[in-house]
């Protein structure tokens, strides 16, 4: 009972830590956001070190699926930063509606087109570890599916983007695709509970063994801080770009 | 005013889909797979039809013959139980856990035929949330040195 409570608390507290971060940066100098992505790139080295060692060394075999199991270290992270990805894209467009502020749309597009490269990683491993556990790379059962149109809805909102001139219009247009393609996000948590699926329903710290838990938990937190790494770096880049391109469209207004 | 009401009605939009996900069933013909029952349950229609059965492997039921690639076993949940035959290896798990008798889930795509026999012409095993080391007496050396030569001789013991 006290265990579960920590956990959500410690939870709850990296989620509102990150979320919180990912919407600040709107404010941030870029020093700032420089210094806080180093931290958590170093940060992300090291538990990337330390993790990879106790799953891949240190944790048991599974008694069933053998040292397969072991790519679930990647397979599981990957998802944790896809939901972050698209959270944080999710409410960033909240932000950007509300305030018309090009900043929220610059941390929206570093959300989702990171959230996107965990996303793929995260079926990539999943297909790579179905093949000799459950017999296929792929099936078209109700978790998988939501995922691939979870996947294919954030390309596509990196699409638009690329094929929309207009930064205003873009910024509100990927707004609504982010906001309405994140309703899915939740469905593809609860499909495994809702359907039937060929993949099993969320373990928890009760139906895992405790080192492969902690090994898990650290490659867990090592994911975030990568994420936080990653979403600095790109936001950085998007604002830079977004500055340049209203910088460039001032000018052929005054050269009209 | 305007955008209330649209927020309002999005906020609408979105909880009815999410109802209709959770409790709405989705109806039958949507389902990832067809249990024992539901399947024993059609009767005549049944029969010769495609579909993906999914249940429990049946412990001890399991007969593999590594020589011919057969593989023959029950698929059930509570309400019945049918004869799966499928013609290719199966993944290690699956052995793994019959081997042991250890209870494990499949989900096989094929057709029923009039003898009760469901041919399949794929296997898919389901894995449990579970996440266990071998246990006391499963010596881990052991058992991978079973798996590696098991792998190595095509799956013949």
């Amino acid at each position: 009972m006290v265990g579960t409570i920590i956990l959500v608390v410690v939870t709850l507290a990296v989620v509102g830590g990150v979320l919180g971060f990912s919407l600040r940066l709107v404010g941030m100098a870029e020093s700032s956001v420089r210094r806080a992505g180093t931290m958590a790139g170093v940060g992300a080295l090291v538990l990337l070190a330390l993790g990879l060692y106790l799953g891949l060394v240190w944790a048991p075999a599974e008694r069933l699926m053998g040292d397969v199991y072991r790519i679930m270290y990647i397979h599981f992270p990957s998802w944790v930063g896809t939901g972050a990805g698209y959270l944080t894209a999710f409410l960033a467009s909240i932000f950007y509606l509300k305030t018309r502020d090009p900043g929220y749309d610059y941390v929206a597009l570093a959300g989702a087109e990171i959230g996107l490269l965990f996303n793929v990683t995260g079926l990539i491993t999943g297909a790579l570890w179905g093949r000799p556990t459950w017999g296929v790379y792929w099936t078209w059962d109700p978790r998988l599916t939501t995922t691939a149109i979870m996947a294919i809805t954030f390309a596509g909102y990196l699409v638009l983007r690329a094929f929309m001139e207009d930064p205003e219009g873009r910024a509100r247009a990927s707004s609504l695709v982010a906001i309405v393609g994140f309703v899915n996000v939740p469905i593809v948590y609860f499909s495994v509970r809702w359907w039937r699926t060929l993949h099993q329903v969320q373990s928890s710290p009760e139906t895992v063994d405790a080192p492969i838990v902690w090994a898990l938990r650290t490659m867990m937190v090592a994911f975030v801080l990568l994420f936080v790494f990653l979403l600095a770096q790109r936001f950085l880049l998007a604002r830079i770009r977004g500055e340049e391109e209203l910088e460039l469209m001032k000018l052929e207004v005054a050269g009209d | 005013m305007k955008k209330r009401l649209t927020l309002a009605v999005g906020v609408l939009v979105v909880v009815l889909i999410f109802g209709y996900f959770a409790f709405g069933g989705l109806g039958r013909s949507l389902v990832y797979f067809w249990t024992p029952t539901e399947l024993l349950a059609e009767g005549d229609a049944a029969y010769g039809t495609s579909v993906r059965l999914g249940g429990m492997v049946v412990p001890g039921s399991v007969r593999w013959d590594a020589d011919r690639r057969e593989l023959n076993f029950q698929l059930a949940d509570e309400g019945g139980t049918i004869e799966v035959y499928n013609a290719g290896i199966p993944p290690q798990m699956f052995l793994e856990a019959a081997d042991r008798k250890e209870p494990i889930g499949a989900v096989v795509e094929g057709t029923l035929t009039r003898e009760g026999v469901f041919r399949a012409t794929n296997l898919m095993v389901r894995h449990s949330e579970e996440y266990r080391a071998p246990q006391h007496g499963e010596d881990k050396q052991e058992y991978y040195r079973e798996l590696f030569r098991d792998q190595s001789s095509g799956g013949a013991e």
